[in-house]
């Protein structure tokens, strides 16, 4: 563990929040500097943050760029990314400005206090990845969700009250469980430093209701069957922006659980539930699949092909295999990619048509070649295909899961053939044949601004699809010592009856 | 020799890239020349790299990039180059440059020709890597990648329904393939540990006949693998039971249909059984159901293509049906008779294709061969192409010497099945009996389409739902007072039926005994084994090369008897009793409804699949998502009006009682631990 002497976290993490207070001292009528000030902001976060990612030392599997402060006595404001958090943190920076340009002309409403809510929410998302205090951890892992309520509940769209409702009730139960299992935590480690307690070894009979305690809340968060009706209702009634951070960003925030505390820290536990998850995931992939294939609106069918799409998350993490994790974690840094594209090429159409309504398009590529062009890229990487980064990560979870599981990997193959099923017919419904419609006669396709968000995302959708290298090379170390770490766990457990 | 592989790769990426992005800025002129340019390029260093190594043995790879890393996962970007892959190469860049130069033609009065130049361009360069492969995911990237290439094609003409309907069909069908292939390669690397061909193939022979664990049951490791990856060949293949997105895919324009689903792409899945035949050989199991499959598809698509009317669905089920010889081939051992019939095939069936084009070019569009007839006089060239195409595809040629191409890849085929002793010689049986199907139905193409009276003319143009579109600028030229009289294509549309004419008269005379042998020489000395070095494996027990050449002089007869009963039939049919063909309909009704339905297993597919899986995604959605999962929910909150009364009048009522929430568990748990601390 190394303790750097700049806290470059703490400075990544906090600036977005600066950023939100200089908003909040303007006048109520300064709509554009707004924009501007949010953008800057979360485009210098981005840039701050870059050297965390070169600065990274890729061999080192333990927690880098450390900062310990003390803050409120046996809780210490702690700070750090490993292998499995990093990227996570330049994802969450990346997306940011990306947000902000792609709500420049949607919203007119309220502007101000739209920026603060993504700028306060940037820095709780990038707090999630870099706390290693559970207190802190628990502060930012909640926090995240009320400008979240804000977003959905005041820019949102007609059920916006129905859908942060169920959002809510949802969550509710998963955090209240997850605080009294951190509560256990600390009273059996005596700390709530995480590294201290990833090699604390908790009972075998304590770790199963630990373990539950905390699954309430990520299998919320992931989503994961059947606790996944809340995010198409959440989804449809978020703006653009929203459902990109949603899916982009929120989602992981489970993922990055299960990783973070399930596997380190409750190692048997995670041996013992592992079929439970591996019955949900290959349920929600091929479930949501068939669901998907059904929708009539946009995002809702992007929403469930985002829970199908996490069902091969869970199902990498609790492989146990290599292959497994490192497949887990680039499918979520994909996915976080590419559902965001996705939700955002919606937003491009909704913007002009203001509806989801699928059957409200049709030959869109008659007017819009480049948003086809677009669109057809990240339908392809939704649906996995090889050469893009939507692949790896089915690819490496399948894999590690056919070693872990026949039955499994058998299963949630099926999702390749489902996935190239709803993915195909809704471009086909949307792109493809004779623009017929006359509301759609005028439709103009993308411009500058629009192509300038989307050109990044179609080159690290290819990027990352044929050298994924910069990702896997990071994961590396710390996912081979998380693996060796919970190998030798079971080792130990299993020798002792 | 490692530079020009790697620009025979990426040449057609380069042209694809260019005439996709610039296009519009280009033109499209430029845009057609580039592409075809670079591909005429990449034909001729096939052509050399293939006569260095075919006959100077060199093998060697060609590392580009790292790719995928993870704990003992190691695969990379690698050209692979031995003789398997050279004549690959050569057979796609061949076809490749020929149908580009032909789309120039064929295209002309298409308003987005960069973007069709763009996509086979990018066809070719996936299927390149496909047959560079030196690892089974770099196979899989360019399986798939044709795929999207096949899918682009297929729905080119994005207006048409039915193109776009074809487009998806064949790329879930090819997906449903691929499902077996991926199992197939995560099998692999669970028992092998590498997915590197070289690691797999010497691991593999340790592995022979121990069981695994698949699916709770214990299988015979290499037979289960085996049959897993010959699932993905059965999808990109067309083989039986995955075989109805080919047909359907006609509805690509033409040079994409001669391209990809015929020479090359369709032709993977041999590629692939050929390339993997260390891991065949050691599965006999397997290989019996390769047998089984090939030689019921090449007789059920042959007994479909009788009663086809749409010229390009009739060579659409002669693909079919002979793939399946293809098959057939390497179920029985003879992997290179298999690539010999892949090669050959590849020139005529091209021909065959781009003839029709040329057919459908001059009758403005028109695909029935119902309205068709005496064209010969009219498109004599075209039909001088097409012949020589008939000919290569029937097997012309006097029995043990000489003959057009398909007759010494086809036949060496039929001896092979033979050879092999399948149980009552079905095998051999099926495959005659398809090439007496074939000769009849390709006559009958000939005889409606060139010599039969005419039945086309301005009137009685019936323009069908699958028919490509006519394109304003042809409107145009009928409205200036041309008439419908069909007329021969430009020259830039007959060079490459030349090109391939040629190839279909010379591929069997001149590469017979290199690709399949003599049967004369025995062992090392056969000039088959030198040509294709240590490309293809054979078994220890595996003569079939040499036993085919060792049997009853009958045998040798059987597909020249059948070639002929087919062309007299047809002849009998279609010139000297023209009545005959609908009075046969009549009384073999059902029999012929069987086959003009396609054996009815479409509607069986959308009964059994298509149709439920719909219903059970709208099922689950209403039923499960809706009232099971969402119902428990907001009954267990029965305060959901409560809740929601409250919400409308403070719209972000719940954020304030989840903060509250949130900070009396926070409040709690610092209460805790101080008394915690305390008690310590």
């Amino acid at each position: 563990m190394n303790v750097s002497n700049t806290p470059i976290l703490s400075f990544v993490t906090f600036l977005p929040l600066l950023g939100a207070a200089f908003i909040a001292m303007l006048h109520n009528d300064a709509k554009g500097n707004a924009r501007w000030i949010a953008l800057w902001t979360t485009l210098l976060t981005f840039l701050i943050s870059i050297p965390i990612w070169t600065g990274f030392d890729k061999s080192n599997a333990g927690f880098q760029f450390v900062e310990n402060a003390a803050w409120l006595g046996t809780i210490k404001y702690k700070m750090g990314v490993d292998g499995i958090s990093m990227l996570f943190v330049i994802l969450t920076t990346f997306l940011m400005p990306l947000c902000i340009l792609a709500s420049w002309e949607s919203v007119q409403e309220r502007v101000k206090e739209y920026m603060i809510a993504f700028l306060v929410l940037e820095t709780l998302m990038l707090g999630v990845f870099c706390a290693l205090d559970l207190i802190l951890f628990y502060l930012f892992f909640e926090a995240v969700l009320i400008p979240m309520f804000l977003i959905i509940g005041i820019w949102g769209g007609k059920r916006r009250i129905y859908a942060s409702f169920k959002f809510f009730l949802y969550t509710l139960l998963g955090s209240v469980l997850m605080l009294l299992a951190m509560m256990a935590m600390y009273w059996q480690g005596g700390t709530t430093d995480i590294p201290t307690l990833m090699s604390t070894k908790f009972p075998v009979q304590m770790q199963s209701w630990l373990w539950l305690a905390f699954f309430a809340s990520f299998a919320v968060k992931m989503p994961m069957w059947p606790v996944h009706t809340w995010l198409p209702d959440a989804h449809v009634e978020a703006p653009t922006a929203g459902s990109v951070v949603l899916a982009a960003i929120l989602l992981k925030m489970g993922g990055y659980g299960f990783l973070r505390f399930s596997l380190p820290m409750l190692p048997v536990a995670s041996h013992d539930f592992a079929p439970l998850i591996f019955a949900l995931s290959t349920v929600a992939i091929i479930y949501t699949s068939l669901v998907a294939l059904a929708q009539e609106d946009v995002k809702k069918l992007i929403a469930y092909s985002s829970v199908a799409h996490m069902g091969y998350v869970t199902m990498g993490i609790f492989t146990f295999t290599v292959q497994g994790i490192d497949g887990a974690i680039f499918q979520m840094l994909s996915h976080g990619i590419v559902s965001a594209a996705l939700f955002l090429c919606v937003g491009v159409v909704y913007d002009r048509m203001h509806t989801r309504e699928i059957s409200a398009y049709g030959g869109l590529v008659n007017r819009m070649p480049i948003y086809a062009f677009t669109l057809m890229i990240f339908t392809m990487a939704n649906v996995g295909l090889p050469g893009t980064s939507g692949f790896v990560g089915e690819f490496l979870t399948l894999l590690g899961a056919f070693q872990a599981n026949t039955w499994v990997a058998f299963l949630a193959t099926f999702g390749v053939i489902l996935s190239a099923a709803y993915a195909l017919y809704l471009y086909r419904r949307m792109i493809f044949g004779e623009l017929v419609k006359p509301s759609l006669q005028a439709i103009t396709d993308m411009g500058p601004r629009e192509i300038g968000i989307m050109a990044p995302l179609v080159a690290l959708t290819i990027l990352f699809g044929i050298y994924p290298a910069p990702i896997l090379d990071v994961t590396r170390a710390s996912v081979k010592n998380l693996v060796a770490t919970y190998q030798s766990a079971i080792k130990t457990a299993e020798a002792k009856p | 020799m490692q530079n020009a592989a790697l620009l025979i790769v990426f040449l057609p990426l380069a042209g694809a890239l260019i005439a996709g992005f610039f296009g519009r800025v280009l033109g499209e002129r430029p845009s057609e020349v580039v592409t075809t340019a670079f591909l005429l390029l990449a034909a001729i260093l096939s052509w050399w790299v293939f006569t260095q190594v075919g006959f100077g043995h060199a093998v060697f790879k060609v590392p580009v990039m790292r790719w995928i890393t993870s704990g003992d996962l190691d695969v990379n970007w690698t050209l692979r180059v031995d003789t398997l892959t050279a004549v690959m190469l050569v057979v796609v860049t061949t076809v490749s440059s020929l149908v580009h130069l032909y789309s120039i033609g064929y295209m002309a009065e298409d308003d987005s020709r960069q973007r069709f130049f763009a996509y086979l361009s990018l066809f070719t360069f996936a299927m390149l890597m496909l047959v560079t492969a030196d690892n089974l995911l770099q196979m899989f990237f360019g399986w798939e990648g044709v795929g999207l290439a096949s899918y682009l094609l297929i729905g080119f003409w994005y207006k048409k329904p039915s193109a776009n309907a074809a487009a998806i069909k064949a790329f879930v069908v090819n997906r449903v393939g691929d499902f077996g292939f991926a199992l197939g390669i995560f099998g692999l690397f669970a028992v092998c540990g590498s997915i590197n061909l070289d690691q797999i193939f010497g691991a593999v022979p340790a592995l022979a006949g121990k069981p695994f664990e698949f699916l709770g049951y214990q299988v015979d490791t290499l037979t289960c693998l085996a049959l897993l990856l010959f699932m993905g060949a059965m999808g990109k293949s067309a083989q039986f039971l995955l075989h109805t997105w080919l047909p359907d895919a006609m509805e690509g324009p033409t040079p994409v249909s001669a391209l990809i689903h015929a020479a090359t792409m369709v032709t993977a899945g041999v590629f692939m059984v050929a390339r993997l035949s260390p891991v065949f050989e050691l599965a006999p199991e397997a290989l019996k159901f390769v047998t089984f499959i090939g030689a019921l598809t090449a007789f059920f698509a042959a007994t479909v293509g009788l009663v086809q009317n749409d010229i390009k669905r009739v060579i659409a089920y002669s693909t079919c049906s002979q793939l399946g010889y293809m098959f057939v081939a390497c179920g029985v051992g003879a992997y290179t008779a298999g690539i010999f019939h892949l090669f050959t095939h590849a020139f005529f069936k091209a021909l065959l294709f781009l003839g029709a084009g040329s057919v459908i070019h001059a009758m403005h569009h028109e695909q029935d061969m119902r309205n068709m007839g005496g064209l010969q006089k009219l498109i004599p060239k075209t039909w001088a192409m097409m012949l020589i195409g008939t000919l290569a595809l029937t097997g012309v040629g006097i029995p043990g010497w000489i003959g057009f191409a398909g007759f010494h890849s086809k036949d060496a085929i039929i001896e092979s099945a033979y050879a092999a002793h399948t149980p009552n010689n079905y095998a051999f049986w099926a495959l005659v009996i398809a090439a007496f199907m074939t000769s009849f139905y390709s006559w009958r193409l000939m005889f409606m389409t060139f010599h039969q009276p005419a039945r086309w003319g301005a009137d009685h143009a019936v323009h069908d739902e699958h028919a490509e579109p006519a394109t304003a600028s042809d409107h145009a030229h009928d409205d200036h007072g041309h008439d419908h009289t069909p007329r021969e294509s430009p020259l830039v549309m007959l060079v490459p039926l030349y090109g391939l004419a040629a190839g279909a008269v010379l591929a069997g005379v001149v590469f017979t005994k290199y690709f399949i042998g003599t049967g004369h020489g025995h062992g090392e000395a056969d000039p088959y084994k030198a040509f294709w070095g240590p490309s293809i494996t054979e078994g220890a027990h595996n003569h079939i090369l040499h036993a085919m050449h060792e049997i009853p002089h009958w045998v040798g007869f059987a597909p020249f008897v059948a070639m002929l009963a087919g062309l007299g039939l047809a002849y009998v049919y279609y010139i000297r009793s023209p009545w005959l063909p609908a009075a046969t309909a009549r009384t073999f009704r059902p029999l012929y409804l069987f086959f003009l339905n396609r054996w009815y297993i479409d509607e069986l597919y959308d009964f059994l699949f298509v149709r439920p899986a719909f219903a059970i995604g709208r099922a689950l959605w209403k039923g499960g998502d809706g009232t099971v999962i969402d119902g428990t929910i907001d009954g267990t909150a029965s305060t959901v009006g409560w809740f929601t009364g409250r919400a409308v009048r403070f719209q972000t009522g719940y954020v304030y009682n989840y903060a509250f929430v949130m900070l009396i568990g926070v409040a709690a748990i610092l209460t805790y631990m101080i008394a915690g601390g305390v008690g310590r």
